[in-house]
């Protein structure tokens, strides 16, 4: 994000530049191993919830079965379980944990001010911070990932899909990132007008949890009498863990998804420069009030 | 040319005014009292090249303040400043190599991590070259006797060992200008001694500008030849450590050791009487009558030894921290009554 930095940082070659987000990223990959243990733990109880997910809709399609139908909303059981575990992989990369309340936490004690004494920018230190810590954790996640996946390999029923969506799944999943990323400091950055956050991030949580496709796919929202279904297409949310999970599953194909990478990149777009305002403006505040 | 100016400049924050009780909680909802408080006003200053100075001042007297807008966190309220040729509040890069803040509540290390790696971190942020870096940081580490503690986690380190890995943090890319805020805080007192004398020894022999804000005298007599004494967000005094004295102690201490416990017989009325411990006598003379005084008593008595001090320095600030105190209440009094 050094585009915003003052024109002054022209001094400072490409290659020094590339130098300080390099060492950054090995001190952050550092800091982070030196939590491995709670990562390994953390990762298995991700899955969890998936587990009370499989049973719950194992019961609702047994129900379903008796009407003599196999499916809702074009999803059969495997489809459904299936869904699930790729919003879990969505997830891990759209959650950002920590982020706004490590924001929030910043400027009211005051560390921010860190970034305003040394010629480093705090957004791009985050951001290189956070990819570390979720390479780090992909990295210790990817085994028991596996070995859940393999266990559950019968509920994909239409197999791999094919490269070109595979490789629309990876493009999405790395916008989720950003998306993810942007979004949650946008949120922690309110904390330069507004010291308590929390309540604004309960509400992001929970807008999050139903309106992503995390809690459920969002085929089942209803389309009247509101048409729900309709306005979440509009929000950022369900670029969070339906639209992954639902280009890997052949839920959204052709042109409809390139549409909706292509919408997924603008939002991305749309919070980089909505960040850097608040950022700028922020610091603009924080530097004019107190400190 | 100096390497700190500053004109004219002032600081006022708005503080919210909240009363006691819920009523008035829901009120503050509603409709805020909001009150102007004048954190630094109207200072003047120029610093040059090579000095350590001191600032000096109660709590909440407007020292960290003054210090934070010298590096460019906040932007004043009125008035001019440039440091190295710089506008701080500008925050430009090419200013922010050149200086270091170091807050002596603060930490700037990375935690979890061993204080190398957060070196090596501020090598490549000030772009550092790696020659330099080594040999500079050698050097740091060497001085502060913490060379074996370089890969030891910060969070494992005890407070002073992480304020000498904070200062050499700071001072690795060689900043012209030092901000230091109550560095020695919390120390124990070879702690402290030790971060005095590294000082020092630094500042002699890089010949940098150095500002420093602590409580502790000791720090300030041992580094500082310029102390400014900052009062109520106003500069009160600024001048050499003696003349502080000179200005706000009126007077001496006398200490008498008596032939014996007899002679002592007679002093004990005099006035101002610190102590007396058989055949020691400690007493306040103001500074004109000293020479009259003892020639009085040395007529009289039959004294040993004779000693004429200053007062100790936390004495004499702490009288001109009350002189200061006074004078504003007294300005501001003389201000309510003009206004109607």
């Amino acid at each position: 994000m050094s585009q915003a930095i003052p024109v002054a940082e022209q001094s400072l070659s490409l290659m020094q530049r590339a130098r300080i987000w390099w060492t950054f990223f090995q001190v952050a990959i550092n800091e982070r191993l030196v939590y491995r243990g709670d990562f390994m733990i953390g990762t298995l109880m991700r899955f969890l919830p998936t587990l009370t997910q499989i049973f719950l809709w194992w019961a609702i399609y047994d129900v379903v079965a008796q009407s003599g139908s196999d499916s809702i909303a074009s999803y059969r059981y495997g489809d459904m379980v299936a869904y699930y575990l790729m919003v879990t992989i969505a997830r891990a990369f759209s959650s950002m944990p920590g982020l706004t309340s490590g924001i929030a936490n910043q400027v009211r004690n005051g560390e921010v001010k860190k970034f305003l004494i040394q010629p480093i920018d705090m957004q791009g230190c985050l951001l290189v911070q956070r990819i570390a810590h979720k390479l780090v954790y992909y990295l210790i996640a990817t085994l028991p990932f596996a070995l859940v996946f393999f266990l559950c390999r019968d509920f994909f029923i239409d197999g791999w899909p094919s490269t070109e969506v595979t490789i629309v799944f990876f493009a999405s999943l790395i916008l989720t990132f950003l998306l993810g990323f942007f979004m949650e400091s946008a949120i922690g950055l309110i904390s330069f007008w507004f010291l308590e956050v929390t309540s604004l991030t309960f509400i992001y949580m929970l807008m999050n949890f139903l309106l992503s496709g995390h809690m459920f796919p969002l085929e089942l929202l209803p389309e009247s009498p509101i048409n729900v279904r309709g306005f979440v297409e509009f929000l950022p949310f369900k670029y969070l863990a339906y639209f992954p999970a639902a280009v890997f599953l052949g839920k959204v194909e052709g042109p409809e998804m390139y549409r909706g990478l292509a919408i997924e990149a603008s939002w991305v777009l749309f919070f980089i420069i909505i960040s850097r305002i608040m950022w700028i403006r922020g610091v603009k505040r924080y530097s004019g009030y107190g400190g | 040319m100096p390497v700190i100016e500053i004109k004219n400049l002032s600081k006022s924050y708005r503080v919210y005014q909240k009363r006691e009780g819920v009523m008035a909680s829901i009120k503050g909802l509603f409709h805020r009292e909001y009150k102007e408080v004048h954190a630094v006003n109207d200072i003047s200053l120029e610093v040059e090249e090579g000095e350590f100075v001191a600032f000096l001042g109660p709590n909440g007297a407007g020292k960290t303040t003054t210090l934070k807008l010298l590096s460019g966190v906040i932007n004043p309220t009125s008035g001019t400043c440039s440091v190295l040729g710089h506008v701080p509040w500008e925050r430009k890069n090419e200013y922010r190599r050149r200086f270091a803040l170091v807050m002596g509540q603060k930490n700037q290390l990375w935690w979890d991590l061993p204080a190398a790696e957060s070196f090596r971190l501020n090598q490549h942020i000030y772009g550092i070259s790696a020659e330099e870096f080594n040999r500079t940081r050698d050097e740091l580490t060497d001085m502060l006797d913490v060379t074996r503690l370089l890969s030891q986690p910060v969070r494992e380190l005890s407070l002073g060992e992480r304020m000498k890995m904070e200062l050499i943090a700071a001072l690795l890319h060689k900043p012209d200008v030092l901000f230091l805020d109550e560095p020695t805080i919390g120390l124990d007192v070879i702690a402290q001694h030790k971060i005095q004398q590294f000082l020092k020894h630094y500042q002699e022999t890089q010949n940098n500008t150095i500002l420093l804000t602590s409580h502790y005298m000791k720090d300030i007599s041992a580094l500082c030849k310029r102390v400014v004494i900052i009062a109520g967000g106003e500069i009160y005094h600024d001048g050499s450590l003696e003349e502080i004295v000179d200005r706000f102690s009126s007077h001496k201490i006398v200490t008498l050791q008596m032939a014996n416990d007899r002679s002592l017989e007679g002093l004990q009325n005099l006035p101002n009487v610190i102590s007396v411990e058989a055949p020691k006598i400690k007493f306040r003379v103001d500074r004109e009558d000293v020479g009259q005084t003892l020639g009085e008593i040395l007529g009289l008595h039959d004294v040993d030894d004779i000693v004429v001090e200053d007062p100790p320095l936390e004495d004499v600030i702490a009288s001109a921290f009350s002189d200061a105190a006074e004078q504003q209440k007294s300005q501001q009094e003389t201000i309510e009554a003009s206004s109607p």
